[in-house]
């Protein structure tokens, strides 16, 4: 259990060791944050960008790394109108420093201990808490059973998806299923609408099982699918979301 | 729907600037519908470089109004009967 | 945090300067949604529009009402506190001294109240004299809810906070009531060009 002793949360300086594209539209961002005391899955950090006149920008982005991982990764979703997403994944290289603070947020947080079986509900970079739920599970060796359902528009951008292949191949109390909303490749035999009661119905642990639910991603899609599960009979209380808004930034 | 409108979770590093504990997880009752909930679950509206609005899932009533200016916090909290971290 | 530390290559939304524009603003190509809750979603059957408060006679007309008022074009530039500006913004509305027409009042201050719970508080003068309408239409057409629509306050002098969306009415008072923004750290007058932003400016 990671103790969370209140204390104000300060803007630290971190250094990007590395870059790594995951998506066309998409990059992991590895870094180095001196004295980091650690998170729970599913917490984020605020982002603050400072142009030299002394403009600030700032968002938030969710951690992706285990809190067992060595190093904070953060995975951005490049915004086309964006202001701070576009120079995470453009500009941003090797070597430079990223003010941060965090981590951010224990309502939508998961770790071994608070149990399953585990209902994850992703949207487009939604994913990203919900890989870090995932990626500790692993790291920590737990056998929760777990489904992750996965929103993308493409094939082209399910962020993770190898690492989730490998994972569901060596894993059988995990399971990920990806529903595809623009485009579909040749002989997709998946979903291929936006998440509705039906996909849910049809996916969800039984509200008997008692399972803990995190839904991440555009606010109408969690609220959609929040609506849905409750309407469905889950504790609203084993429901948390987590809405990124129409738009990040 | 408002697509502007986040969760509490949005708002929680901009009050935990002024709340020294986790606010996310921190229960409220509302005072205008007396709903109780976390505070992670309510909904907020940053509205950006002015200031944070958190509201009530239920009525919509302001819970907490937040601004910071002129290197300043203000809190306005006349929306919640309480708030608890315990 | 050091001081003085920046992002390596960070320049931010392109922020236009132009001489025309107040103190510390810049020009914006889109038209910013900033809200401070749900959108409003008030039906032109339920709306009215009242002038209440310390008058001999409240007002009070319903759409179809408000609509047989006479209304004015208004082309003017409107800068918000968060610094962005437009120039030239075209509006229709009716002028507050023409809901204002009649009214006789000791009072000094309006505060305008809006669908959910938004206000603001001017002085009675900043209202008159030709310097706010009640808008709803922009561009040549209604004004959309994220705008604040089906009507809301333009006072173009004055930080555009001031232009309360989704206005439903203005009552007179004698005292000045702080609104929504005024009671977290905002001026109570707001003048962009004396940079009136916060309290103390």
């Amino acid at each position: 259990m990671v103790a969370v002793r209140p204390r104000r949360l300060a803007w630290r300086l971190a250094e990007v060791v590395k870059v790594v594209p995951e998506t066309p539209r998409t990059k992991s961002l590895v870094l180095e944050v001196t004295s980091w005391e650690g998170h729970k899955a599913g917490q984020h950090v605020d982002v603050r960008l400072t142009a030299e006149d002394g403009y600030q920008a700032q968002r938030s982005y969710s951690i992706a790394s285990a809190p067992e991982d060595e190093r904070l990764v953060l995975t951005v979703d490049r915004l086309e109108d964006g202001e701070v997403s576009p120079y995470l994944t453009d500009v941003l290289m090797k070597g430079d420093k990223l003010e941060l603070r965090g981590p951010i947020g224990g309502y939508f947080a998961w770790e071994e201990g608070d149990g399953g079986p585990l209902f994850l509900v992703a949207g487009g970079s939604g994913v990203v808490p919900l890989m870090a739920m995932i990626r500790h599970r692993t790291a920590v060796g737990s056998d929760v059973p777990t489904r992750l359902l996965y929103s993308s528009r493409s094939y082209e951008e399910i962020i993770y998806r190898k690492e989730q292949e490998k994972l569901a191949a060596r894993d059988g109390s995990v399971e990920v299923i990806h529903t595809l909303t623009r485009s579909r490749p040749e002989g997709w035999s998946g979903y291929h609408r936006r998440i509705d009661a039906e996909m849910l119905a049809e996916l969800a642990w039984s509200p008997d099982e008692n399972p803990l639910a995190f839904v991440c991603g555009p606010t109408p899609l969690v609220e959609a699918v929040g609506a849905a599960l409750v309407d469905l009979g889950h504790d609203p209380a084993q429901v948390k979301t987590e809405r990124f808004g129409a738009t990040g930034g | 729907m408002d697509e502007l409108r986040l969760d509490g979770n949005a708002a929680a590093g901009t009050l935990g600037e002024v709340f020294s504990f986790e606010v996310t997880t921190a229960e409220y009752a509302c005072e205008r519908c007396g709903r109780t909930d976390r505070l992670g679950g309510a909904m907020v509206y940053e509205v950006r470089e002015l200031g944070t609005i958190v509201r009530c899932p239920s009525c919509d009533n302001a819970l907490i109004r937040l601004a910071h200016n002129r290197g300043r916090y203000l809190v306005d909290l006349r929306g919640t009967r309480y708030l608890t971290t315990g | 945090m050091g001081e003085g530390f920046f992002s390596r290559g960070f320049r931010g939304r392109s922020r236009r300067q132009d001489t025309l524009l107040p103190p510390g603003q810049y020009l914006v190509d889109g038209f910013p949604v900033l809200s401070a809750g749900p959108t409003p979603r008030t039906s032109l059957e339920e709306w009215d529009f009242s002038v209440v408060g310390e008058i001999d006679e409240p007002k009070r007309w319903t759409w179809e009402e408000f609509q047989t008022l006479p209304s004015e074009e208004i082309t003017t530039d409107i800068h918000c506190v968060t610094k962005w500006s437009k120039l030239g913004t075209r509006w229709e509305g009716v002028s507050v001294d023409t809901l204002l027409e009649g009214v006789e009042t000791t009072a000094g201050y309006v505060t305008a109240f809006c669908d959910g719970d938004y206000t603001t508080n001017l002085p009675l003068e900043e209202v008159t004299g030709g310097k706010a309408w009640v808008a709803y239409a922009y561009d040549g057409a209604p004004l959309e809810p994220e705008h604040g629509g089906p009507a809301r306050l333009l006072v173009p002098h004055l930080y555009f906070w001031k232009s309360a969306k989704w206005v439903r009415g203005l009552q007179l008072t004698s005292y000045d009531i702080p609104g929504f923004w005024e009671s977290l750290g905002y001026h109570n007058y707001g003048d962009p060009w004396r940079e009136q932003r916060y309290w103390g400016d």
